[in-house]
């Protein structure tokens, strides 16, 4: 067998020495009657077979890497730099286990502390985790780190529906043993202002996204204080790419920031694996969950790292730990910390930028479209609401199949008042010639203007009558 | 040996890699929006290779060498399962793409689940959970579920082992439920008795981790099922340890009723430094209709002419999502390479393999250090005290200086029912000649214990850094860099 390397003659040495005859006399305390299933798997094929049988089964899939695509919603396709990869393809990174020895894990604890330490630059924390699974089970750990700050008296959460569905839906999972009021997103249209209006002293959090979920900045002036007067926490879900440009949250008055970190060089892997950010204020770090790598010295007085304050977590505190947290993203961390490291200051910039150019230049040229209406006034980052004049789905069938383009997510199936209305993302792997055909086959669907047809008598008159009825009611009032 | 923080190999005006020029007309930025500061590090690509591939030779890994970490199941990762994970028709799919543009995405998640269905014995499987806690967490969420629905709100308890994990317990806190633990008897197994005393109808569940954290067979599963069932309580199976059992005894045909696996453990991929793992959650036909979400289904059934086709379904009544998306989907191509490749006959072997290693070790370990089970066959790992009779040192010492010699260490001080405890798990990818150096270096540290303790107090010396102050760490936090000012 293809990874096993025992011998015949081995084999049987090793029976010798435990003192049985046969590998079967090893499993005498499994319940005879179930023991050995004949599994129904199909037969095992080479290394080389697996392989074709892959080829095949991935190239069923339609792939961005082919199509030009435009849809983002939570995931997003970046440019990942080479250097990436070629670092996670490392064995010595991604065959070792959590660093619970550090004397020989010190290359995984050290580009942790690094990760973390560009973190808090990026949004302007104090500090942040060694990651969470992804961002939105990192917000709902914000949520329940907030519960566990006010020591569980504050039992009510209140959450914009302006944040990802699908992280809000996570969060409803996670706290639904809880007896928590998560509140403020049954009105999907609630701004913050309705929502600040909501705050109370039994508030833990508010927990907002920004840019938001339709990629427009929301106007964060004087939140942080309205939350804090309450004596609630700021929970701000950020778009990592999006800090490059924009004040981060730290700056204005959040106490946990946390998010999908995808967009920094992690491939979109049909939805996993991904990495939870998660950063804080350090005054509340002992409720913060998960890893967290802090500097120290050896005996040597040589600098080194270690994870600490591991007794918030489950293997320590078993049923009284911050969360039940064991293992994490590593991996995927140390890829955001070579894709940072990579692009640095200037590149990240950069690529905020570019996303900020091309998805206005989108977002002004599907605007002028007749039919189609962006909100072009609010601020936004790199994505945008398209209302159109058909379904999203009529539209991304005409986009896909007659001009090869992925379009954008139709916001109707968790908004039920945006019906028709796409959320377009564009990023800096979208070349102009893309955002120009998006336009041009968007424009295919357009409707025609109406054109003066004479109309015969039948048309005509319940029109007449239509409006003779509102100037009686004219009259009436 | 230490390598400087990426911030001081950085100088302004460096850069990794270059983005292109803007291709279209530019937009007005935001006014009193912007950050006019970003502290990230600027580095040359060249830098920041070297500084990366420097601080991997500070790690330790299963491509380096042994590493017999119980209840971590550290076997060889496939390098195919990498290469399959990075086909560009996996890579590049985004999520949320339309159905029929990820028939091929899907027809791998289903086929998964029918495997795992088959390798288990449960009715259906979630894929979503990202890690073997999350899939614990979600399997606890179903078992309150199921209570509720029945109208049963009044069982508020999960009964854990002494032996458990400590994810166990605190993913029961996570749930709403209190934690009640049921004591171990003398031969490792649950105490039958204590566990008839803790059933009653205030108890949801049990969590059992079977083989248990001692790596032992629990001799009376069936009764131990039997009485949890009786008090109407469900079973709730760690698959932590699945590599013991498969092609051996599926734990949906012992009456388990909801169990998650770790496909970063049984099949095969990468630990990753502390991930990502994906933890699949399975169930009984009962419990079907809870799981997270959503999961793959067929969609339109195959006929003469055509291939089935599959979408995403969310169970009727499924707890919600437990993560955003589907699942670590990179993940579970590697793991379904993994089993393609192996076969029914093959994952048998590789219990089989695991069980006879561990077996091994133990049989010739037994002398040298005390083994409290050792009268028992274990299963794929044994629990050994770091004990040598005549000397002070501990498990912690022995542990760091297998690390001079060359040996990740076992896990040491787990589980917390053994003093002194030594966990070793050398999985069924190791060949007799490396368990025979382990052995050698373990005797040989025995030796030393008595006649050098301070060469082990101290140890290690030969590893890119001493014992490190851990005490330290905690009390004075320094948990980033400082920035270097502009």
């Amino acid at each position: 067998m293809t990874y096993l390397p025992h011998t015949d003659a081995e084999r049987a040495e090793m029976l010798k020495t435990i003192g049985v005859q046969k590998m079967e006399d090893l499993f005498r305390d499994v319940p005879d009657k179930v023991r050995f299933p004949k599994l129904g798997l199909p037969p095992a094929i080479s290394e080389m077979e697996v392989m074709w049988e892959l080829q095949n089964i991935s190239g069923a899939n339609v792939n961005v890497g082919e199509f030009p695509c435009f849809l983002g919603a939570g995931a997003y396709n970046h440019y990942v730099p080479v250097t990436v990869d070629y670092v996670l393809s490392r064995g010595e990174f991604y065959t070792a286990y959590t660093p619970y020895q550090p004397e020989i894990s010190q290359g995984t604890l050290q580009a942790m502390f690094e990760y973390q330490s560009m973190m808090c630059a990026l949004t302007g924390m104090e500090v942040s985790n060694a990651s969470h699974y992804d961002g939105a089970t990192s917000a709902a750990e914000g949520v329940m780190m907030a519960v566990a700050v006010s020591r569980g008296a504050r039992r009510k959460v209140v959450i914009s529906p302006a944040v990802h569905p699908q992280y809000r839906q996570v969060i409803y999972t996670y706290t639904q043993g809880m007896e928590l009021e998560i509140t403020g997103d049954e009105n999907l249209q609630a701004g913050l202002a309705d929502l600040v209006k909501l705050l109370d002293d039994q508030t833990a959090a508010l927990v907002i996204q920004n840019p938001n979920f339709f990629g427009q900045m929301e106007d964060v002036q004087g939140l942080a204080d309205q939350v804090h007067a309450v004596g609630a926490l700021l929970i701000v879900v950020a778009d990592p790419i999006s800090l490059a440009m924009f004040t981060p949250p730290g700056a204005y008055g959040a106490d946990i920031v946390c998010g999908e970190g995808q967009p920094l060089g992690i491939p979109l892997s049909y939805g996993g694996p991904y990495l939870g950010y998660f950063t804080s204020r350090k005054a509340l770090v002992r409720q913060m969950a998960g890893r967290i790598v802090g500097q120290t010295v050896d005996i040597d007085n040589q600098r080194g790292y270690v994870l600490t304050l591991s007794t918030r977590e489950q293997h320590i505190r078993r049923e009284k730990a911050t969360s039940n947290i064991c293992s994490n993203q590593g991996l995927m961390a140390l890829a955001a910390a070579v894709y940072m490291s990579t692009m640095g200051k200037c590149g990240l910039r950069t690529v905020a930028e570019l996303c900020y150019h091309k998805s206005h230049y989108a977002a002004e040229k599907i605007d002028a479209l007749r039919g189609y209406v962006v909100d072009i006034r609010r601020p936004f980052f790199k994505e945008f609401v398209v209302k159109c004049p058909t379904s999203v789905a009529r539209v991304n069938r005409h986009l896909l199949h007659k001009w090869g383009i992925v379009g954008g997510y139709d916001l109707g199936r968790d908004y039920p008042h945006l019906k028709n209305h796409m959320l377009v993302a564009v990023t800096e792997m979208n070349r102009k010639e893309e955002i120009d055909a998006l336009v041009a086959a968007l424009k295919e669907l357009a409707p025609t203007p109406a054109r003066k047809v004479v109309k015969t008598a039948k048309q005509v008159a319940p029109k007449k009558a239509a409006a003779r009825k509102t100037a009686s009611k004219r009259r009436a009032r | 040996m230490t390598e400087p923080l990426v911030y001081e190999i950085s100088a302004p005006g460096r850069c990794g890699v270059e983005m292109p020029e803007p291709d279209v007309p530019l937009a007005k930025l935001p006014e009193g929006m912007l950050r006019d500061d970003l502290p990230l590090p600027e580095l040359s690509q060249v830098d920041v290779v070297r500084h990366y591939l420097r601080l991997s030779h500070l790690n330790y890994s299963v491509d380096k060498g042994f590493y017999p970490l119980g209840s971590c199941t550290m076997k060889y990762n496939p390098k195919v399962n990498e290469q399959a994970a990075r086909l560009a028709g996996f890579v590049f799919a985004h999520p949320l793409q339309g159905l029929d543009t990820v028939q091929g995405n899907l027809v791998l998640m289903w086929a998964l689940q029918e495997f795992l269905k088959e390798i288990s014995g449960f009715a259906a499987i979630s894929l979503q959970p990202a890690a073997g806690a999350h899939g614990e967490f979600a399997g606890i969420l179903i078992i309150r579920a199921y209570h509720r629905s029945r109208g049963d709100i009044k069982r508020t308890k999960v009964l854990i082992p002494d032996s458990a994990h400590g994810t166990n317990p605190a993913s029961t806190t996570m749930a709403g439920f209190t934690a009640v633990t049921v004591k171990s008897d003398m031969r490792g197994n649950v105490d039958l008795e204590a566990l008839k005393v803790a059933c009653d109808d205030t108890v949801a569940g049990i969590m059992i981790t079977n083989p248990n954290t001692l790596g032992l067979f629990d001799e009376h599963i069936e009764q131990v099922i039997a009485l949890v069932h009786d008090c109407g309580a469900l079973v709730y199976g760690d698959g932590a340890n699945l590599n013991a059992l498969l092609g051996v005894v599926r734990p949906g045909d012992l009456g388990f009723d909801v169990m998650h696996f770790n496909l970063h453990k049984t099949f095969s991929t990468p630990h990753g430094g502390g991930g990502p793992g994906s933890g699949p959650v399975g169930v009984a036909a009962k419990l079907a209709r809870f799981l997270p979400g959503p999961i793959a289904a067929i969609d339109e059934e195959a006929d003469d002419d055509e291939q089935p086709t599959f979408k995403l379904a969310m169970p009727q009544d499924s707890i919600g999502p437990v993560k955003s998306f589907w699942g670590n989907f990179g993940i579970l191509v590697r793991a379904y390479t993994y089993i393609r490749v192996h076969g029914p006959e093959g994952l048998r072997r590789v219990a089989e393999h695991a069980v006879l290693n561990a077996n091994y070790l133990q049989a010739r370990l037994k002398n040298t250090y005390p083994i409290p089970y050792a009268d028992r066959i274990c299963m794929h790992e044994f629990v050994a005290q770091g004990i040598v009779q005549g000397s002070d040192v501990r498990a912690l010492d022995i542990a760091k200086r297998l690390i001079d010699l060359g040996y990740h260490p076992p896990t040491n001080y787990f589980p917390l029912i053994v003093q002194e405890a030594l966990m070793i798990e050398p999985t069924e990818t190791e060949s007799k000649q490396t368990l025979d150096g382990f052995i050698d270096a373990m005797e040989r540290i025995a030796q030393e214990a008595k006649e050098s303790p301070q060469l082990l107090h101290e140890a290690p010396h030969t590893a890119p850094t001493r014992r490190l102050d851990e005490v330290k760490a905690a009390k004075q936090l320094v948990l980033c860099t400082t920035f270097p000012q502009d």
